[in-house]
């Protein structure tokens, strides 16, 4: 392309409505139909959204908070508010009414446009701690015909007063799209907060236009491409590539008929461009892995047969490495019969580039997924830099890097081991936090991520773990926590996993059982349980996951780095980890040092040799309200590989 | 968060009905009214005739004694059919619907009375019957939508849990477009999630398309909170009707439900 592109985002969306008007931009699954807008009616919707949001009032640094799941209006409503040289601010649908108005009243919200009844109702419970949200809009009215509160209105109504308004001023848009400037902030991300309360992450048109660039050119990203969308939108990974990347290169986004339907939305649409982070990956798999144990015998020994060929040698023909020639027929043979299938069930069929980000993603789940012939790659970056640090590039994967640093962005490795990044695609700021800025960006410019990696002979960069998770072992060895609970999480028993070791002798680790796949087993077991915890403390259940964890164990064993972070002791948690406790971030990230203490009692027992620990824990419900759990934990020992050998020489 | 919902003229009136199967005296002399609009709960303990008086107003029992007006038309008794052709749909207590197939294709049964074209005509599926089913496709649609369920639209019922069996029942009602929907204890063997979700569900059909909701129920505490009045009955007998909180305070209530110290 010759001519310079657009620098904002308003004045990208009137250029893919002149170049492209009548491609797709949108798409929506609504009662049962997949409902499309051309990017000519998407900028007139954005016209209406923007003039609508004029009608009321908003102006230049006004900051507009989008809460709901992904629709394309709430996508538009970000457009609109950059229009007006406001920021948008979007906020993660699932949280609770307090985390929501901590954010409300951080960011100074006046404005916000929210999905339904249920948003509506949390914000009217949290109204009088934000006094200063005037104006709710909301895009579904079911269910909200009676509710006459101040300031609550619909977004129909809000783009009706918008049309009349562009009737009376028809050079009132452009003119604001003129007005903007490439500098400004666009669009402000809250971080998900593993360490202390969210920060709001102000990232300008260009640092995002820039980021989309880059990783548009990388890929060779085509308008006819399809992406789902259906991460938070609150996400920097789904901002980057549902409204970024839309907008740049003029792809069609397509928004889910609901969180539950996108599996069978997936297929029907069969994006080639696909992103999800590792837990999307994991739960996928485990889902294949139970269909797979309840499938007749002959599927399931075409299908563990083909794996095995596939581990051999699948990822090594979608990178075009030499493969024999027998092998080569053979993984041709299981592509007919078990992979293609296989893509085709996962909606993974037309995917040219698959991207996951967000988190450590174990090897083997990565190498199942190239293995089987989807273009699966990591990349790495943050909040802070617009998600696009490093890309792998097609052809050169390795499983356990995350490719050389992307075009234009340079990337340093501090003394300690923490990575440090600079380029055009950084913060601009922390929003109201001049402390915080200064602390993460440097006198030189550069961002420090906090997380410890370093560059491998080739060039790729190698992330280990968070900067401040990684710690020593008592006897001195290396212990980074994340790397061992991906190798447990591996199992599709095993959901969520916590390890403990910094100063001390061994590591030891807490697990939760993935109820779908373990609930299951169960019942092919003819196993009887009343709920999570019932089932959690089953002897039968403890020996299934004393088998996955001594798996983990013997994969461990294997890295001489890592033999000492074999896990000996673990004990089953008798409630899942929950974002609503605070125990997980909305990514779903651990927050290790809440856990510690926490359940404090329980490491103490898992170190002292105890065989069951009583506890009670405080939980929360999704609609607000408390509850207590107590049960009695158990605790097991696992088999652990030449860790005598080891200790001996120590 | 229920605003005031306008309640209108009585739709349904039952005077004076009596059931007695052989010697058993299911209904004695029962009589209420429901208004146009309303959600009418009637609860009782078990054997208390919740059952029976649904079955009366619906025509599956013809009571002995009384009469029962629907939309100004008294009736002594009339046949399940033609009670559904007047507008008044039901589910039930054991959930009935066909196990083996779909929840788009279950509820498109409750399309069954709005269907003009004949059987031939449907099996060919040509000019006016392909019209006539794209057009009920469509209400089903927003019916599953309404409810939440698009993601098992394809799913074989008997695979569902209860609680979401249960939501397809009440959409199977809700494709008749009934003016007055009877509710068979829709909340029996739910967990407190489930209840919440079905009481939503309730409230929102009664506000959205203004339909009249009679429905018993075994649980108090849930009745309470989303109906505008309640029957109460106790060996075949009404012994009070009032709002919420008025039959919370009477003493016959409080004794048919934790009995009375003799």
């Amino acid at each position: 392309m010759a001519e310079q592109l657009p620098d904002t985002f308003p004045r990208l969306l009137l250029h893919q409505a002149k170049t492209r008007p009548d491609r797709p931009a949108f798409r929506e699954k609504d009662l049962g139909i997949w409902q499309t807008w051309t990017w000519a009616q998407v900028a007139d919707e954005v016209r209406a959204l923007a003039c609508g949001l004029a009608s009321l009032g908003f102006k230049r640094g006004d900051n507009l908070a989008m809460i709901g799941d992904n629709r394309p209006r709430l996508y538009w409503a970000m457009c609109a508010a950059q229009t007006l040289g406001g920021v948008a601010v979007p906020m993660y649908q699932d949280a609770v009414a307090e985390e929501l108005s901590f954010v409300l009243q951080d960011a100074g919200i006046r404005y916000a446009i929210v999905e339904d009844q249920e948003q509506v109702d949390k914000l009217l419970e949290i109204r009088n701690q934000c006094p200063q949200l005037a104006h709710i809009l909301y895009d579904d009215p079911r269910g909200l015909s009676h509710y006459a509160r101040p300031g609550l209105q619909s977004l129909d109504a809000v783009m009706q007063a918008g049309r009349d308004w562009h009737a009376r001023k028809p050079a009132f848009f452009v003119d604001k799209i003129a007005s903007g400037r490439p500098d400004e902030v666009a669009v402000m991300l809250y971080t998900s907060g593993t360490t202390g309360k969210p920060k709001g992450v102000c990232q300008t048109h260009a640092a995002f236009i820039r980021a989309a660039e880059s990783g548009c050119k990388f890929d060779r990203l085509r308008p006819e491409d399809n992406i789902l969308s259906y991460l938070p939108m609150a996400w920097v990974g789904d901002h980057l590539f549902s409204y970024a990347q839309a907008m740049y290169v003029g792809f069609t986004v397509n928004c889910p008929e609901s969180g539950d339907t996108v599996m069978t939305d997936m297929r029907e649409i069969g994006p080639s461009y696909y992103f999800a982070p590792p837990r999307v990956f994991e739960n996928l798999l485990t889902q294949v892995m139970i269909r797979m144990e309840d499938a007749g015998r002959l599927k399931r020994g075409m299908f563990h047969y083909f794996m095995k060929v596939a581990r051999r040698c699948g990822a090594e023909i979608i990178d075009g490495k030499p493969v024999g020639l027998a092998d080569r027929l053979l993984y041709a043979l299981g592509n007919l019969l078990v992979y293609g299938p296989l893509r085709n069930v996962l909606g993974m069929s037309r995917i040219r580039v698959a991207y996951t980000a967000g988190a450590a993603i174990g090897p083997d789940l990565f190498r199942f997924y190239r293995s089987i012939g989807v273009n699966l790659k990591q990349l790495y970056g943050a909040t802070e830099t617009c998600a696009a640090v490093c890309l792998q590039p097609d052809r050169q994967i390795k499983f356990d890097t995350v490719g050389p640093p992307a075009p234009g962005v340079e990337v340093k490795i501090a003394d300690g081991g923490e990575v440090l990044v600079r380029g055009d695609i950084l913060l601009k700021e922390y929003y109201k936090r001049p402390d915080a800025t200064a602390e993460a960006l440097d006198a030189s410019g550069y961002f420090h991520t906090g997380d410890a990696g370093y560059f491998d002979a080739d060039g790729h960069l190698k992330i280990i773990d968070r900067a401040q998770d990684v710690g020593k072992l008592a006897g001195g060895a290396l212990f980074a926590p994340n790397y061992i609970e991906n190798k447990l999480k591996f199992s599709p028993y095993i959901r969520e996993a916590v390890a403990f070791g910094p100063g001390r002798d061994r590591v030891c680790a807490f697990v939760n059982i993935d109820m779908g796949a373990v609930g299951d087993w169960a019942e092919r077991r003819n196993l009887a349980y009343s709920g999570y915890t019932d089932l959690a403390q089953k002897n039968e259940v403890y020996e299934l996951v004393r088998e996955c964890v001594e798996k983990a164990n013997a994969e461990l064993a294997a890295d001489p780095m890592l033999l000492e972070s074999q896990v000996h002791r673990f004990l089953i948690l008798h409630k899942e980890l929950d974002p609503d406790d605070d125990e997980l971030t909305r990514t779903r990230k651990v927050r290790r040092g809440l856990v510690a203490q926490k359940y404090a009692v329980l490491i103490e027992a898992l170190y002292s040799g105890k065989i069951s620990q009583f506890i009670e824990t405080q939980i929360r419900f999704e609609d607000g309200r408390t509850g207590k759990i107590s049960a009695d934990l158990r605790i097991a020992e696992a088999r652990t590989l030449g860790a005598d050998a080891a200790r001996s020489a120590a | 968060m229920t605003d005031a919902r306008r309640t209108g003229k009585p739709i349904l009136t039952v005077e004076e009905v009596s059931l007695s199967f052989g010697g058993v005296k299911a209904l004695q002399g029962v009589s209420f009214d429901v208004l146009e609009h309303e959600i009418r709960a009637i609860i009782g303990p078990n054997g208390a005739g919740k059952s029976s008086m649904l079955n009366v107003i619906n025509g599956v029992y013809h009571p002995q004694q009384g009469t029962i007006a629907f939309k100004g038309r008294k009736r002594h008794d009339v046949d399940p059919h033609e009670a559904a052709q007047q507008g008044i749909a039901r589910t039930f207590q054991n959930i009935a619907l066909f196990r083996g197939m779909t929840v788009l294709d279950n509820i498109m049964t409750g399309r069954n009375l709005k269907m003009k074209c004949n059987f031939l005509q449907q099996a060919l599926y040509w000019g006016s019957a392909q019209r006539e089913e794209l057009e009920h496709r469509a209400k089903v649609e927003e019916i599953v939508d309404f409810l939440e369920i698009q993601h098992i639209r394809k799913t074989p019922v008997g695979r569902l849990p209860y609680g979401l069996q249960k939501r397809v029942e009440l959409g199977r009602a809700l494709a008749a477009e009934p003016t007055m929907l009877l509710l068979d204890e829709p909340m029996s063997g739910m967990n407190l999630e489930e209840k919440q979700d079905m009481s939503r569900f309730i409230l929102d059909v009664n506000d959205q398309f203004g339909t009249t909701i009679v429905l018993i129920e075994h649980d108090m505490s849930v009745v309470m909170d989303i109906s505008d009045r309640v029957v109460v009955l106790n060996y075949g007998r009404k012994i009070a009707d009032g709002t919420p909180d008025e039959v919370r305070a009477n003493p016959a209530v409080i004794d048919a439900y934790l009995g009375v110290a003799h």
